[in-house]
């Protein structure tokens, strides 16, 4: 796993959760994952397609979530709102976003696909090429886990070694 | 706390808030309510943005990048060219050089990245609207309107 690919997301997931939350947030476990993905609540999926290809979930358990979106939106929200999915889409949004601003100016181009509702229970094996990182993030509403698979897209690397090789 | 941000007309500013989470349209109609502002419409994608503009003729547009069908610079190219007064800011997570650059190209007037601070986004409004907008010490909308 590359971490130069990873710690954007980290960095990003961190400021966001504090700014949105109001909250300190820290890491807690970080584990890097071959098995099969395991969803633990409301998961959200995005892609990402261009020099580096992989995707991000983001996922956090129905209380949590409840938490995070009453939280957000300044009102009682209950598990099963369709406002839970909405906050988990957008806090999906702004953490992807964040990330790939700072990966952008780093001079990698990519195009992010719309967010998803992972609803699988489990799917998408590490690979040689895509083993995935599992974060913990802790904040006082609970824990919100991050699960990134990405790798180099090497056609495009090599593509790029060409032209600057010139 | 923040001063009420109002036209010089002593009227509120009307907004346009464009973006396809209904989450983050609360978001930011919340924080406009705290400025003294009113809500003109909505819009959850560029097309509709198009014609709630017309329909509507907000002060400002708040317009988000990635959303479905048409996304915001594109739409905000559209009502600019339409409307060569329109005050369009563009609001996004994705906040990398080129999307700036292009949006201000198209005559977006400003760009705020998300998480949205609302004393970024109230300092970004006063300085878009310039001369157009006063702010009053004090004063609930509702007195800014009368």
């Amino acid at each position: 796993m590359k971490m130069e690919l990873i710690q954007p997301f980290i960095n990003a997931a961190d400021a966001v959760l504090a700014e949105t939350l109001q909250c300190q947030t820290s890491i807690g476990d970080v584990n890097m994952e071959e098995e099969a993905y395991r969803r633990k609540g409301t998961a959200v999926l995005i892609s990402i397609h261009g020099d580096i290809e992989g995707r991000v979930i983001l996922d956090i358990d129905g209380k949590t979530a409840a938490a995070i979106a009453t939280a957000l939106a300044g009102e009682p929200v209950n598990e099963s709102d369709q406002v839970v999915k909405e906050t988990m889409f957008e806090l999906a949004n702004l953490i992807i976003g964040n990330a790939v601003t700072t990966l952008n100016d780093q001079g990698f181009r990519f195009k992010i696909e719309p967010p998803q509702l992972h609803t699988d229970a489990q799917g998408m094996a590490s690979s040689e090429d895509t083993e995935a990182l599992v974060m913990c993030l802790d904040t006082p509403s609970g824990s919100v886990y991050l699960n990134i698979a990405m790798h180099y897209n090497r056609r495009r690397k090599t593509e790029r070694e060409a032209v600057v090789g010139r | 706390m923040f001063d009420t941000l109002v036209r010089k007309d002593r009227k509120p500013i009307r907004y346009l808030v464009v973006d396809d989470s209904v989450f983050a349209r609360k978001n930011i109609i919340k924080m406009l309510e705290q400025f003294g502002g009113q809500l003109a419409g909505e819009a959850g994608d560029g097309c509709t943005a198009i014609t709630e503009y017309d329909r509507a003729k907000p002060d400002v547009v708040l317009m988000d990048i990635t959303m479905p069908q048409m996304e915001g610079i594109e739409a905000a190219e559209k009502i600019i060219r339409n409307h060569p007064e329109a005050r369009v800011i563009m609001v996004s997570s994705v906040g990398y050089q080129e999307n700036i650059v292009a949006a201000l190209q198209k005559g977006a007037k400003h760009f705020v990245q998300k998480p949205v601070k609302p004393e970024v986004l109230y300092e970004v409004i006063k300085y878009v609207m310039g001369e157009e907008a006063v702010s009053m010490q004090g004063a609930a909308a509702g007195d800014a309107q009368s």
